[in-house]
């Protein structure tokens, strides 16, 4: 009985943490779409784009095993073409910005993939 | 039977989200229905807790476990038989974050000869901390989708939880507990017929529905992953109150979104709201001290009393009558 503001508080608390994202969303206005800008003219990867976007993490980590534990460097692709297995060399060719290509969604969806704990960052005008 | 249903029934409900998206039903399973879920879901919580909150607690319920503050000699047990708020809202803390109830779980066998043996069974307890952790990480690892920027302590969780940096996306720990404890909470109802007796529909199928919703999460980001990018515009859509449904998220995306709406939609009228209700369970929450303070009942209705100098002038004529002596005089 003499408990009830007590309990109404504690919903009331409960209520608005769990609409917090709504809070926020009503806070900072609407958010960006991330766009990672692509500075190449090649008009594919070494795979389709809904491919690459899904399943690019397993493709640089069967390279990195690939390249690392059995010495073997050429990746063929499924339409038939060679790429060298390299994220310094190939990868980033065409993708030499990582600040708009690859922190674009990584840090829309705060992803932090440890490929820099062992490449070099490629140097940037910011 | 009941737990076959209850698997089918969540199969079935994964297979319409996920075909009903691919006919066009992409807005319903992706906008309507999770709007109308979350507020079935809030609703229905704030309907039960305030339900609860007017409900009379007229006395102390002392059902306790350890020995009562008494005399200064008797060792008292301030945690187990408080006798302040305080300490009542300590062993309340103490449940909602230990589960000390479920530890003491206790285990009674008929063994070889008739020999009848009560043992402790600490695998309930276990299982149920292991699976009430690793589903409160991953529901805060999925505010990554829900927030822009994403705050820094979610990265914090999502660090952690990935440490062992196993395999690309990283196995996350969670991931792997949640299944693993569903799994055995579900297969300890089945294995021992006297749980499978007493256990209904209504235990199988809250198991078989987490179960869905987290072996679809697995799914979507070990085998089948998603376009992550777009699930998160749908997410931020739907809290910026500005939803739209963006070009390729894939179906299972959609079963999972359905799920998830099935669980929020079920929640308030199930044994699942034992997340609100914990907090109010009467032999946690209140003190035990029935013995320092008297605790009078609000809503008791006033007691006429009728002294007997009220009685005796009441019948003063009858008893003079009578030659009974009077106390007046």
């Amino acid at each position: 009985m003499r408990d009830r503001g007590l309990i109404l508080t504690g919903l009331t608390i409960f209520l608005a943490l769990l609409l917090a994202p709504v809070w926020q969303a009503a806070l900072r206005g609407s958010a960006r779409k991330p766009e990672p800008k692509i500075v190449t003219k090649a008009k594919q990867c070494v795979e389709p784009t809904a491919e690459m976007r899904r399943n690019h993490m397993q493709l640089l980590n069967t390279w990195r095993d690939t390249v690392v534990r059995r010495d073997q460097r050429t990746y063929l692709a499924a339409d038939g073409k060679t790429v060298t297995m390299s994220l310094s060399g190939t990868c980033m060719s065409c993708h030499p910005n990582k600040k708009e290509f690859c922190d674009a969604c990584h840090n829309y969806l705060a992803v932090n993939p440890y490929c820099w704990e062992c490449h070099i960052e490629p140097k940037e005008k910011s | 039977m009941r737990v076959v249903w209850s698997l089918l029934l969540v199969g079935a409900l994964a297979l319409v989200g996920f075909f009903g998206a691919q006919a066009g039903g992409q807005a319903l399973f992706g906008i309507v229905l999770p709007y109308l879920a979350m507020a079935v879901f809030l609703v229905g919580i704030a309907v039960r807790v305030v339900g609860w909150a007017r409900s009379p607690v007229p006395f102390r319920i002392t059902t306790t476990c350890g020995q009562e503050r008494s005399l200064a000699w008797i060792k008292a047990s301030p945690l187990d038989n408080p006798s302040t708020g305080l300490g009542a809202a300590a062993r309340v803390l103490l449940e909602v974050l230990t589960f000390r109830s479920l530890f003491r779980n206790n285990r009674s066998e008929l063994r070889d000869g008739g020999r009848f043996t009560v043992s402790a069974d600490k695998w309930l307890w276990a299982a149920a901390l292991a699976f009430h952790y690793s589903f409160l990480v991953v529901f805060l690892r999925h505010y990554r989708f829900f927030a822009e920027p994403v705050p820094a302590v979610v990265a914090w969780i999502q660090g952690l939880d990935g440490f062992f940096q196993v395999g690309l996306p990283v196995v996350y720990v969670t991931d792997i507990v949640l299944v693993v404890a569903l799994g055995y909470l579900l297969w300890r109802r089945l294995a021992d017929p006297r749980l499978r007796y007493i256990s209904l529909p209504a235990d199988y199928f809250p198991l078989a529905l987490l179960l869905g919703i987290a072996l679809s999460g697995v799914l979507l980001r070990y085998v089948s992953k998603a376009d992550v990018v777009a699930v998160k515009e749908l997410a931020i859509g739907l809290v910026s109150l500005h939803p739209t449904v963006p070009q390729g998220i894939d179906p299972l995306v959609f079963a999972h979104i359905f799920l998830v709406s099935v669980l929020l939609t079920y929640f308030p009228f199930s044994k699942l709201v034992h997340m609100a209700g914990v907090f109010l369970s009467p032999t946690r929450n209140l003190a035990n001290d029935n013995r320092m303070r008297r605790h009078i009942n609000p809503w008791n209705p006033p007691i006429v009393g009728h002294t007997y100098a009220e009685w005796e002038h009441e019948f003063h004529d009858k008893l003079v009558a009578s030659g009974i002596p009077l106390d007046e005089e």
